[in-house]
């Protein structure tokens, strides 16, 4: 793997080929915002907050950090006003679902983000698919999945697992952003669960 | 059936097949496309197939099915060669006539043939109608001509002789040179050049690759595609072993959707046929090529039209879009470098072939070259499939093809592109179809669906509509485009209701530029095109709709009301009788009146009411004039009335 030379908001630093430029920033301590992200998961580039400005051949573009690989050269603006007005407009999107999450109201307090700008769909989940993607491709249990599509989708725990593995597995719960995920686990619990065996547990 | 080891075995089988057919001999093709079957074509054949027998013409007289011939809005078609009689609204009933007249005694049915709308003359030839004309027939001429379900077919009219040549004559670069050559550009939406595309992949250092149909066709209103895949699936397929052997791939798809069972049946079928004629599968045409080809059925999710999801589809996995920053033409299929190309683009492939790269860039446009088909649907005169060489005006598109607007209206926009294409309005018509043209008028290509709006049409409604079917269509994965979409609908329905606020405008452009700037895929950048083209050419209806609560095309149900005209009413009683809120009052020479609160605005008494006294106006943005005094409402004979 080859060394790039690349630039992020001012600052020159290289990087290894095959990088993102989420993940240059976060090696040269530069902040980056980000709710779909995390390091042991495969990058999905859904929420699109970590969104930031590269510079290119003397074109400028807006990608999402969390996806774009790293190239020769390029410079990276992490906020511009162009940059802030998005990610405000998506966490005031996001808000309309989701008011009280401890992360959304850090961003909107940081990029000036009216929880009440947009009418409440208080389904609580954000759709960033951590859990579903953590039970996917870190536990790989594939108790929790999403279901339904675009406005309808939702997560939804496949309860014949979940009933087996979840109870001693639980590393989902602090991924979530809004603590939704917990509610919708104790929902499956009491309403889809297998009963209980009827059958006497052997005791070893 | 033995198979066909080399091109000259082709062609000698070719002559066979020719030597077996009489050029002369009548021929009645029948459309058999998805369109005509829907108004009886079905029926038609048999009745055709019976009466033959019946007159003991079987031997002298040919009946088949055939593909689309695109004018969809006149079906079932009926053409009758060698003379190309073109009958239209054929039914069973008028087959007995027409074997009787036409095929016995050659003469004419008067009364089948089309009549042009504005000079009242009649076309007996197919080529003489208006309609088709004006256009050029390179991709969809051959639909009339061939019954779908027969490769003889194809062979007789020159199929699979661009395969021969390129396998023969040709070296696989020699054929990507002449499609870059060419300049065909995708005709499924983007319109990336295809040359440029296939090269990608063909370098690519990957030793395995995908060739790939893009056949999910999901624009509302659009058909092309589906035209091509029932009437002539041999000539895409062709364009697919080209493709492949170009790049070197030696395994393709079919990703067709479900929704097209007919289209599914012909290209399986196209598939085993040519598979036993050897035009498939191991050493095509003794060349030391190798193809195969799979069909797969989309399950009916709009965004499987986009490139990286139709792929994970193709691979089994939820149809979500990935991110593209490296091309799926190096990357796509189970990682592997993969040409996708729409249906039309590979249908252009044999004739590029043939016919050579020059005579194609003849056509055109400086960037779009060759022929485009376009579904023109909405208020026309003539609903149908058109194919116009690229850098034709929309206006003669609209009129000279399409036959203008019916009914007297008039003209408003025409929206192109498919649901996130864009309006363009009256005073743009001499706008050139081409890809960078639509795109700079703030529209799209797309796909070539095109929707004639008229006067009676809102265009915030329209705005509403489209970015209802992108909402309900969106997978869901990226924020800008799952929530985005779902509050600029919110807002627009709320626009069309009268709950418009003045800061929505701003409000609705902001979403836009995330929803473009910020989506993961194709479908997300350009959700906010009805919306955002809506915006350029018409603001003055949304300031309507929100300042005056006022619809300006007196369309918007919630700011319409009815209202009957005391002084043309006539107390005939029709639109009390009709009136399913029992909203009218009135009786026997009695002026009628409509209770607004009991109106739901559904329109009835506004259709009903005779046109000879028109005493039903509906009006918006204005208070409903009140109700005229009791003793008024009485007519009696010395009333001083506007009668007739």
């Amino acid at each position: 793997m080859s060394e790039i030379q690349i630039e992020i908001d001012g600052k020159e630093l290289k990087a290894t080929e095959g990088m993102t430029v989420l993940e240059a920033a976060q090696c040269a301590g530069i902040y980056i915002p980000t709710l779909c992200h995390h390091e042991k998961l495969e990058p999905f580039g859904g929420c699109r907050v970590c969104i930031v400005e590269v510079e290119a051949n003397g074109w400028t573009k807006l990608v999402v950090s969390c996806v774009y690989p790293v190239e020769e050269n390029i410079v990276v603006r992490t906020r511009s006003e162009k940059v802030d007005r998005i990610r405000k407009t998506i966490i005031e999107l996001l808000m309309a679902h989701a008011p009280d999450s401890p992360q959304l109201q850090d961003l909107a307090q940081e990029y000036g983000a009216d929880k009440d700008r947009f009418e409440k769909d208080a389904s609580f989940c954000i759709h960033c698919g951590l859990c579903v993607r953590y039970c996917a491709e870190v536990v790989k249990k594939n108790a929790i999945g999403f279901v339904d599509r675009g406005i309808n989708k939702e997560i939804s725990f496949i309860p014949e697992i979940a009933a087996k593995e979840c109870n001693d597995c639980k590393e989902c719960f602090p991924l979530c952003p809004t603590s939704y995920l917990q509610a919708a686990f104790v929902l499956t619990e009491a309403l889809a669960f297998p009963p209980p065996s009827s059958e006497p547990v052997s005791e070893e | 059936m033995s198979q066909i080891n080399s091109p000259a075995e082709l062609e000698e089988f070719r002559k066979g097949i020719l030597s077996k057919r009489d050029p002369n001999k009548p021929c009645i093709s029948i459309c058999a496309g998805a369109g005509c079957i829907a108004s009886g074509a079905d029926e038609v054949i048999e009745a055709f197939k019976a009466q033959i027998e019946k007159e003991g013409l079987t031997a002298k007289v040919d009946t088949k099915g055939t593909g689309c011939p695109g004018f969809c809005e006149r079906g079932p078609v009926v053409v009758i060669y060698p003379e190309e009689i073109c009958y239209l609204e054929v039914t069973a009933e008028d087959v007995p006539e027409i074997v009787l007249q036409t095929i016995k005694e050659n003469k004419v049915v008067d009364r089948l043939l089309f009549v042009d709308p504005v000079t009242g003359e009649k076309a007996i030839h197919e080529s003489d109608i208006s309609f088709y004309k004006n256009q050029e027939r390179n991709v969809l001429c051959n639909n009339i001509k061939i019954d779908s379900k027969s490769i003889d077919d194809y062979l007789a009219i020159g199929g699979y002789s661009a395969l021969a040549k390129a396998l023969s004559q040709m070296t696989d670069l020699k054929v990507l040179e002449e499609v870059k050559k060419s300049n065909l550009r995708g005709r499924g939406g983007a319109g990336f050049p295809a040359g440029r595309k296939w090269e990608g992949s063909r370098n690519a250092p990957e030793p395995i690759k995908y060739v790939i149909v893009n056949a999910d066709e999901g624009d509302p209103g659009a058909f092309m595609d589906r035209a091509l895949l029932e009437g002539n699936p041999h000539s895409i397929l062709e364009g697919l072993i080209i493709g492949a052997y170009a790049i070197g791939s030696h395994e393709g798809y079919f990703y067709v959707r479900q929704e097209y069972p007919l289209a599914v049946e012909n290209i399986n079928r196209a598939i085993k046929q040519a598979q036993e004629y050897g035009l498939l599968g191991e050493n095509i045409l003794g060349s030391g090529f190798d193809f195969k080809v799979f069909v797969h059925q989309g399950a009916g999710a709009f965004v499987c039209g986009e490139s990286t999801a139709l792929m994970a589809s193709l691979e089994g996995r939820v149809g979500e879009p990935r991110p593209k920053y490296t091309r799926s033409n190096i990357k796509g299929l189970w990682q592997r470098p993969s040409v996708l190309n729409n249906v039309e683009t590979w249908a252009n492939v044999p004739l590029i072939i043939n016919k050579g790269a020059d005579w194609f860039t003849q056509i055109g446009t400086e960037s779009s070259k060759g022929t485009k088909i376009f579904s023109l649907v909405g208020k026309i005169t003539n609903t149908g499939l058109v194919e116009v060489p690229m850098g034709m005006s929309l206006r003669d598109i609209i009129y000279k093809i399409g036959g203008g607007i019916p009914n007297g209206k008039k003209f408003k926009a025409v929206q192109t592109g498919g649901p996130s294409g864009g309006c363009i309005p009256q005073d743009q018509l001499g706008l050139q179809v081409g890809f960078d043209e639509l795109t700079k008028a703030g529209s799209m290509m797309g796909s070539g669906g095109m929707i004639v709006l008229d006067e009676d049409t809102c265009m915030v409604d329209v705005a509403r509509y489209f970015i209802n079917f992108l909402t309900e269509e969106s997978c869901g994965k990226c924020v800008p485009c799952r929530e985005g979409l779902r509050q600029m609908h919110r807002i627009l329905t709320n626009i069309t209701k009268g709950k418009g606020k003045e800061s929505d405008i701003e409000l609705l452009e902001e979403l836009s530029e995330t929803a473009v700037e910020a989506s993961l895929c194709a479908l997300g950048k350009s959700a906010p095109n009805p919306f955002l083209s809506t915006l350029r050419y018409f603001r003055d209806e949304y300031e309507a709709h929100i300042k005056e609560k006022r619809c300006p095309a007196l369309s918007c149900k919630d700011l319409i009301s009815y209202y009957i005209d005391p002084d043309k009413c006539t107390a005939c009683m029709i639109c009390a009788r009709k009136c399913p809120a029992d909203a009218i009052d009135g009786g026997k020479k009695k002026i009628h009146i409509i209770d607004q609160e009991k109106c739901t605005n559904c329109g009835t008494c506004f259709e009903v009411c005779p046109s000879k006294f028109n005493a039903v106006t509906k009006i918006s943005g204005e208070t409903v004039p009140s109700p005229i005094s009791e003793e008024k409402r009485i007519i009696t004979k010395k009333s001083p009335r506007k009668s007739k």
